[in-house]
């Protein structure tokens, strides 16, 4: 029912193939030659800095990059705030799309779509404000301004793919487990969640991702070295190790790994997760 | 549909709505203190001259200061158009020349799905970084290949004519990204039956395309596009950490100004106005796509 538009003309085909190719080397060329640069000596990239691949592979700037500033410490810190609040977007998010999908209340249409006009309220509206209250909380410099947004849901975005994902669940499994005397949480904790594994694989990988990358977040607000995340402590090395670009690479490259390996073992879920949701032509 | 209550007795848990709500409870609040709170106050304190410690009413002082006093704010205006114009309608259709490709059932599919989204995946910072050696002048990977096909590349981050499109270019890096996987989604969705009767009419590709694809795609499209304009006039890690705004304010894009403003020279009244006039300028632009949409987005039977 579902599937592929299929070209079966063999100039077309061999086209299609043709711009993929080419299409792929493209995109990839700026990724290869980060590692590759990763990989050279310092001298050989200031001999040659154009060619692409290092004539001697060495894997020293990775232990410069990783003791010259405390990067494991900005390692250990974005691992911290990027699993919490992913675990929390994704039970929050799933929580409130529950509601979406399930009950009925006044006024819910109302509030789904202005959820939905949020995703198109640009963040510099709510920046200062928002800063302010942790201001006068106290939490500047501390880990909370980046976490507990992500207790609200984790944003209308990911909410709103839980939701179609849950509208497409069959509501006689509700009915069931309800006659069963299960509770509303129950429901959405031992029925839901169980059957949403693609859609929960997107939205913990969009999450995982907008926290590992947030950059103006931690830039605002956090001021000690040692509480910095990556992206602030790359921005760091680049300024005081500018001309050690092998060793500037070699952080960049441990910046990206984890999301890719992320990326690699979502991927079976990924695409499954969002076009179940129906987005639009369907 | 609703999940009754099938209750007697009157306790809390039996009243209308109150498990929709309690469900929602957690985004509700949020919108409140996040979102609709800050909103108020941002616009309340546009209309403020503050700097940490005083805070006093100027009405639109500070609007005016902006509209007719400070060039840096037009040219960071003009410099956020020009990359919105650029960069949107080129992404849209990247992004959906790949999905296009990628859905002609192509062996080896995942690989290059995987490739396409590879770049999307570096955080913004690192891309900002290997991207700053991409445009080096003399070494960089850009202007080695433009060499061997015999042409000489500008400089890209040192001279304000080409920084525009430098940072044009990298966003056409990230194009394989979610709006690339949403087209994907979108065509994916579309019923084979409705392209084998299309060509049992005999149409060509391009009639299928035109007059099955397009239509059928259009509110993917739309979505895409509404959230590309309002993701492009955001435009902010790449131009601080690669350029810092020059040269000569060639890359000063208007959230790193308005950023600039707020956390650097803290003038919060000025800033939360630059908010505003941000905010409603895109309001207008996307008030403008939706009147304009009724025109090219098809909704398959009118539903959702």
């Amino acid at each position: 029912m579902k599937g592929s538009y299929r070209t079966s003309h063999p100039i077309a085909r061999t086209l299609v193939y043709s711009l993929l190719i080419v299409g792929a080397i493209v995109f990839t060329i700026p990724f290869i030659w980060t590692v590759a640069t990763s990989l050279k000596s310092g001298e050989e990239f200031a001999s040659d800095p154009s060619r692409i691949f290092p004539k001697h592979v060495v894997w020293s700037n990775y232990q410069k990059a990783w003791t010259a500033l405390p990067f494991a410490r900005f390692m250990l810190n974005t691992v911290f705030i990027t699993i919490v609040s992913t675990v929390a977007s994704v039970l929050t998010g799933s929580l409130v799309a529950y509601g979406f999908s399930r009950f009925q209340f006044k006024a819910r249409n109302f509030l789904f779509y202005t959820m939905l006009a949020t995703m198109m309220l640009p963040g510099q509206v709510t920046q200062i404000p928002v800063f302010m209250i942790w201001r006068e909380l106290r939490a500047i410099d501390t880990y909370y301004p980046l976490l507990i947004p992500a207790f609200f849901g984790g944003g209308a975005f990911n909410i709103f793919l839980l939701r179609q994902f849950f509208l497409g669940i069959p509501r006689e499994l509700d009915e069931a487990a309800m006659i069963d005397g299960a509770s509303y949480f129950h429901i959405w904790w031992k029925v839901l969640m169980p059957l949403s594994g693609p859609v929960l694989a997107t939205v913990a990988l969009f999450s995982f991702l907008g926290q590992w990358d947030n950059f103006e977040g931690p830039l605002i607000y956090l001021n000690t070295p040692e509480k910095y995340t990556v992206s602030i402590g790359l921005r760091m090395f680049q300024d005081s190790f500018g001309t050690n670009f092998e060793q500037v690479m070699a952080a960049s490259v441990l910046h990206i790994l984890p999301t890719v390996v992320l990326f690699l073992c979502a991927q079976r879920y990924f695409l499954r997760g969002i076009s179940l949701s129906g987005l639009g032509g369907r | 549909m609703s999940v009754s209550t099938h209750g007697h007795r009157r306790k809390i848990t039996h009243l209308p709505g109150f498990w929709g709500f309690l469900f929602i409870s957690p985004w509700l609040f949020g919108f409140l203190f996040f979102t609709a709170g800050p909103m108020l106050t941002s616009l309340w304190l546009s209309f403020q001259k503050y700097d940490l410690v005083s805070v006093k009413y100027v009405g639109v002082e500070n609007y005016r200061r902006l509209f007719f006093e400070d060039p840096l704010f037009w040219k960071a205006l003009k410099n956020t158009i020009f990359y919105a114009i650029v960069s949107v309608p080129l992404g849209i259709i990247c992004s959906l020349s790949i999905a296009l490709l990628l859905n002609q059932n192509v062996r080896g599919q995942k690989i290059y799905r995987t490739c396409f989204y590879l770049p999307s995946l570096v955080p913004s910072v690192a891309a900002s970084l290997v991207w700053q050696w991409v445009f080096n002048a003399d070494n960089g990977v850009l202007n080695t290949m433009l060499r061997m096909i015999g042409i000489t590349g500008p400089q890209w981050l040192q001279d304000e004519r080409a920084t525009p499109w430098a940072f044009a270019i990298m966003s056409l890096w990230g194009v394989g990204g979610a709006r690339m996987v949403i087209f994907l989604a979108g065509l994916q969705g579309i019923p084979d039956s409705y392209y084998e009767a299309a060509k049992l009419d005999g149409a060509s590709a391009w009639h299928c395309f035109r007059r099955v694809t397009l239509p059928l795609l259009s509110p993917v499209m739309f979505f895409n596009l509404i959230l590309g304009v309002i993701g492009s006039f955001q435009i902010f890690t790449s131009a601080y950490v690669m350029t810092g705004g020059g040269p000569n304010h060639a890359s000063l894009y208007y959230a790193l100004y308005l950023f600039q403003n707020a956390f650097e020279y803290f003038k919060f009244g000025k800033a939360s106005a630059m908010a505003w006039v941000l905010f409603s300028i895109l309001l207008l632009l996307t008030f403008i796509q939706f009147k304009a949409s009724k025109r090219w987005v098809h909704y398959e039977g009118g539903d959702k």
